[in-house]
This record gives structure tokens, C-alpha cells and sequence, in this order.
């Protein structure tokens, strides 16, 4: 069974910068983790190559610092990883990215299952994985908290729904995105680090993938980003003044004017 | 300071504080409390191949040396003592079969080993042998093919947890310490069972166990080195383990001195965080003078061993007893810092008093060190003249 897992370099710290031109994330030189979603994405796929042979495939689309977060997969037990990496693709929006990717995921080869985290926790979208599925005409199936069964061509999962639990039959090769509830991702191994620290991560350019360059970067995106602001503050709170039996009775006179009580 | 680790080394440091601080940290207290086995950490160890540093590379390891295993230590144990002393003993039960064990006997043993499936265990202490090797009772008589082992180990770590034990028994009574023999022995070996299992002030989560041998037949191939070496094989095994207890206690009184700073800047007394104090800085600035001398000299040991020393009895004995007389007054004074709330268990420090003291104790008490170290001084000196 070969599993091919889509994964992303987030910030790692709260200090962001925005590029004012784009606004888009400023990524050059910035404290970096892979996405935590993408962490689960991982496990499961290396779980699944533990469970029924075959191989695990790392894809990341990102800057050149996006290595490191592909070395980290191998070094958790992933056979390969490729970097999608150009100029050209900066300031792609979900739509564009989901269409490199597909590109990637085309030429790395067989594959039976691409797992994706649910959301990254930089953008927030969730969209790259169902948009992904579409790029490749394959069905999909989101927020995976469990594979039940998995055999040729098929594969039964439980998928978390607001009151609970939905289980969906689904054709492989397919795409899903998992929820953190899936497993408890493992830590590296020593000798899944020394790996990563010899291992070479071939890198894809636009030109590689064949991408058609109306459809990559920041010109390429459906998606225009007019602005970003932080909402401002609105300071609706009251502060009840006086002693503490008065702001009680000033409270509950509140209270009984809203008709709350 | 600036250790000058390789590659290796860096690495295996840096996964071990992250197992430490994720994996170890949550569990601590509670594993503690119940006396409980830490087999989730094992097998997480077992999964970063902390299991393979210390045995060679044909035997599926990856061939570090005494350094390598300290450092893995060391960082255990500024989490929890407790959990760093079950994965310490494994490397020094099978110390013996490294150093002299033949190439069949590391070739069926070794690689289960390595990849943590087995964990092993070193029993030499009795009731009446401690400090005092050669009152080892429990005898191994050689009967066709195989020896007869009878008598009682005591406080044996990772004992009933552990799958192989070596086992230090005597063949020749009559010969005193030259008729001892070390043998492996493996769990569920007719004749071989477990008697109590000790509460303990510290270490609480490692298993402290008897290990009883009633007419227990073990094949002559588990025998190691040759009959009659097993004291050698006793003292060379805990000359090399021995930086491991120091670098045991260097991880616990890290443990402490972070937790002490990080306490004294957040308690207020008069209006002002207890750190602001001199009394207390000092107190701080003594813990960590202590502490990185330790280190130092831990490293330095290990080091030496794993340059290829031949003797380092007395190098080893020098760092175990700085490093752990030095974790003791560490966490005290870490206790002393925290105040009241430092005796309470809701806070970690009084466990890493506890866990320190044992370390004075075992692998040989700081007393009869000392009278080792002594030893070899006044022996140096009458080959001089």
C-alpha cells in the first residue's frame, strides 16, 4: 500500500510577519514546525506502511527552508519526500496549491491513499485537502478519526460529525484529511534522524511539474487577498463600581432589567 | 558550556530531553505515587533506539560509548530519576555479556537487547554481600551439563520486569572471590522466581526485587567468560557503569536547579521575588558551581573510558561520588528554596531528594569509594618507593 501524505511548514511561534505587497505571510527566516494536523497525517501513513508494507511519500510545497520540515517526516519513519519549490509558485491561494500538488503527487508515482492534516494552523482553510481530490478526480473524505478497514481498492473509515461519529465506505485511491483523535503521533528515532541528516530532498520547480504557469502563484489564484487587519477592540464592557454588595446589587439589577433573571 | 559533543551526540541529547520533557514530565508524579513499572516510556524508548546506543553495530545498536549512554541518562533523569535508573540498569545488565560474553551468547542476546524487547538486569547484591562482594552466598554448582544455581539476590533493578538477568554465583566456594562466576539467566527458567518487591523513599517507578534460584538448572553455554572470573566481571561491569549513576545524578540536580530558579523568581516575600535576595542567590550560585564541576568531571570519565582506557576503577569512583554527593546537596538545597510547599508533594522537588539519595547508595556507597580511591593513591605511591 503506498500512502502519499501532504504536509506544510507553519510558523512556529505567534510573531508573524505580513508581507505588506502580498499580504501574505513573510516565511524567510522564521521559526518553523511542521503543521501539528500534518503530524497526524503522518503517523497514520506511516502506521499504514507498518501495517501492510509498501511505501510512505512526503510532499510539501513551500520555500526552500520547507526541507526542513520533509527531513522531520523522514526522520518519523517516511521512505521519500519531495519539495515543490519556486518562485513561481509564491502567494499561490488553497486552489493553486491543491493544483501543484496533484501535479506532484502525478509524477511521484502508484499510490493508493493521500492524507492530509484536517487544517493547518496557519491559514486556517481546510481546503486543500477536498481541493486536492478534485485536481485528481478522486473522492474524499474529511475529519478521518479512524481507519476501521482497508483493503484493495477499498477502505471503510469513521469521520467526526458534530454529534458524533458518521462511518463511510469509501474506493481507493482516494483522498482523505484526518482529525487529531486519529493516533498519538510518534517521536523520531535516532536512527530515523541520523537518516534525515544524510538524506538529499530532490526539489520540484514549476518547470518540472509541468505546471501551467497561468495557474501557480499569486496570479494564478483565484483567491486576492485586499487586505488584513486585526478587528478592532470593541470595549463594550461595563465595570461596576463601589463595594462588593453594591456591584452585587447593581448586577442583579441588570440582570432583571435584561430579563435574564 | 561547550562540551564539544559530535553530531552523534548532539543528537541523542536532543532526543532525549524531548521524550523527557514530552513523554516523561506528564507521568511523573503519578508513576511515582503508584509505584508503577514505567513500561510506556520503555517502550517509547525503545522505539527512538535508545535501547541501541550502548551495543555495537553488528548486534544491531549503533555503537556509542559510556558518553553516549550518560548523556541519554542525564537527561532521563532531569525528568525523572526513577524512570532514568530502569533504563540505566538495562545498560548495565548487559554490560557482562558486552565486555565478555562470547560471540554466540551477544549474537542470541544482543539484538532482542538493542531493540528493547528484553531488558535486562545485573544481580550481585545479597544480604550478605553489599559493599562486600565476596559474601556472595548464592552458589552454581556444575552438575553434566549444566549449573545448579541456589540462593537469593537482593534489590535487584528491573528485577521481575527484566526478560535476561547476570547473575554473579559462586562455582568454588572455597576459593572465595576467585570462585565466583557470572552466568545468564533468563526469565522463566524452572527454578528461578521473584520474591518481594521493595517500597522504596525514591526511585519509586523503577522495580527493586528479589531474585530467588531454587535448584534452578541453567545450561553450561550460559556461563560467562570462564569459571572463577565472575568478580572480575562484577567489578569491571560497575567500573564502567558507574559515570552512568554520576550523570544520573548531574540530571537530577539539573532537574532541581531549573526548578529552583524558575520557584525563587515567582515567590514574593516582603514585596519582592525570593531570587531578589542574596541569601537565595548564593544558594543558587553554589548549586550551580556544584553541578557543572559534575558534569564535567562526568563527562571527562566517560570519555576517558571511551578513549580505551584500560584501568579507570578510581577515575570512575572519583566522578560517581563528586557527582552524587553533589545531587544531594542540590536537591536539598533546591527543597530549602521552595520553602514549605518544597516538602509538599504537589510539587516535584521533594521526589528528586528522594530519587538523589539513592544514588549515594548504589553501584557501590560513596564510603567504600572513598576507600577505593584511597587505595589506589597509597598504591601508586608504594610502587613509587
Amino acid at each position: 500500500m503506498n500512502v502519499v501524505v501532504c504536509i506544510k511548514q507553519v510558523p512556529g511561534t505567534t510573531e508573524v510577519k505580513i508581507d505588506p505587497q502580498t499580504n501574505t505571510l513573510v516565511k524567510e527566516g522564521m521559526e518553523s514546525i511542521v503543521n501539528p494536523l500534518d503530524m497526524y497525517a503522518l503517523e497514520e501513513g506511516i502506521r499504514l506502511k507498518e501495517q501492510h508494507q509498501g511505501k510512505v511519500t512526503a510532499i510539501s510545497m513551500g520555500p526552500p527552508q520547507a526541507e526542513e520540515a520533509l527531513k522531520e517526516a523522514i526522520a518519523l519513519g517516511v521512505d521519500e519526500a519531495f519539495l515543490l519549490s519556486d518562485p513561481a509558485f509564491e502567494g499561490s491561494d488553497t486552489w493553486a496549491t491543491s493544483y501543484i500538488l496533484a501535479k506532484a503527487i502525478a509524477k511521484q508515482g502508484e499510490f493508493d491513499l493521500i492524507i492530509c492534516g484536517r487544517q493547518t494552523m496557519d491559514s486556517d482553510t481546510g481546503q486543500v485537502a477536498p481541493q486536492l481530490a478534485e485536481s485528481l478526480g478522486l473522492p474524499f473524505v474529511s475529519y478521518v478519526s479512524q481507519i476501521e478497514e482497508i483493503r484493495e481498492g477499498y477502505m471503510r473509515v469513521q469521520r467526526m460529525v458534530e454529534e458524533g461519529h458518521q462511518v463511510v465506505e469509501m474506493p481507493l485511491p482516494g483522498v482523505i484529511s484526518v482529525v487529531k483523535e486519529i493516533n498519538v503521533p510518534r517521536l523520531p528515532s535516532l536512527r530515523g534522524l541520523m537518516k534525515s541528516k544524510q538524506a538529499q530532498i530532490p526539489v520540484w520547480t514549476a518547470q518540472e511539474l509541468g505546471v501551467d504557469m497561468n495557474k501557480v502563484g499569486l496570479s494564478g489564484s483565484p483567491t486576492q487577498i485586499i487586505k488584513l487587519f486585526h478587528p478592532q477592540r470593541a470595549g463594550r464592557g461595563e465595570l461596576l463600581q463601589g463595594s462588593p454588595e453594591s456591584q452585587v446589587e447593581q448586577l442583579l439589577e441588570r440582570l432583571r432589567e435584561t430579563k435574564i433573571i | 558550556m561547550e562540551y564539544f559533543l559530535n553530531e552523534q551526540q548532539k543528537t541523542i541529547k536532543g532526543l532525549a530531553r524531548r521524550i523527557a520533557e514530552e513523554r516523561i514530565l506528564p507521568v511523573r508524579a503519578e508513576l511515582d505515587e503508584k509505584e508503577e513499572f514505567p513500561w510506556g516510556i520503555i517502550k517509547e524508548l525503545a522505539d527512538a533506539d535508545m535501547f541501541r546506543i550502548f551495543i555495537p553495530e553488528e548486534y544491531e545498536g549503533l555503537g556509542g560509548g559510556c558518553l553516549d549512554l550518560c548523556l541519554v541518562i542525564e537527561e532521563l533523569s532531569r525528568a525523572c530519576g526513577g524512570i532514568a535508573v530502569s533504563y540505566a540498569a538495562d545498560a548495565l545488565g548487559c554490560l557482562p555479556l558486552l565486555e565478555y560474553g562470547s560471540q554466540e551468547q551477544k549474537k542470541r542476546y544482543l539484538p532482542d537487547v538493542a531493540n528493547g524487547k528484553r531488558l535486562t538486569a545485573f544481580a550481585l547484591t545479597e544480604s550478605t554481600a553489599g559493599s562486600d562482594a565476596s559474601g556472595i552466598r548464592t552458589s552454581a554448582s556444575h552438575q553434566g551439563g549444566y549449573y545448579v544455581l541456589n540462593g537469593t539476590k537482593l534489590f535487584i533493578t528491573n528485577g521481575g520486569e527484566a526478560e535476561l538477568y547476570t547473575v554473579i554465583a559462586m562455582t568454588d566456594p572455597a576459593r572465595g572471590s576467585r570462585g565466583a562466576s557470572a552466568f545468564v539467566v533468563e526469565k522463566g527458567t524452572p527454578g528461578f522466581s521473584f520474591g518481594k518487591k521493595e517500597k522504596k523513599m525514591g526511585i519509586r517507578s523503577s522495580a527493586t526485587r528479589e531474585l530467588i534460584f531454587r535448584d534452578c538448572r541453567v545450561p553450561e553455554e550460559s556461563l560467562l567468560g570462564r569459571e572463577g572470573t565472575g568478580f572480575i566481571i562484577a567489578m569491571r561491569t560497575v567500573d564502567r557503569s558507574r559515570p552512568g549513576v554520576g550523570a544520573q545524578a548531574v540530571g537530577i540536580a539539573q532537574g532541581a536547579l531549573e526548578a529552583a530558579v524558575d520557584y525563587a523568581r515567582q515567590r514574593i516575600q516582603f514585596g519582592h521575588p525570593i531570587s531578589s535576595f542574596q541569601a537565595v542567590q548564593h544558594m543558587l550560585a553554589n548549586m550551580a558551581i556544584e553541578l557543572e564541576a559534575a558534569r564535567a568531571l562526568v563527562y571527562a570519565v566517560a570519555r576517558t573510558i571511551d578513549a580505551g582506557a584500560k584501568d579507570f576503577s578510581e577515575e570512575a569512583a572519583i566522578a560517581k561520588v563528586f557527582a552524587t554527593d553533589m545531587a544531594m546537596k542540590v536537591t536539598t538545597d533546591a527543597v530549602q528554596i521552595f520553602g514549605g510547599v518544597g516538602y509538599m508533594q504537589d510539587y516535584p522537588i521533594e521526589k528528586m531528594m528522594r530519587d538523589a539519595k539513592i544514588t549515594q547508595i548504589y553501584e557501590g556507597t560513596n564510603q567504600v569509594l572513598r576507600n577505593e580511591i584511597a587505595l589506589e593513591l597509597l598504591k601508586r605511591k608504594a610502587r613509587r618507593e
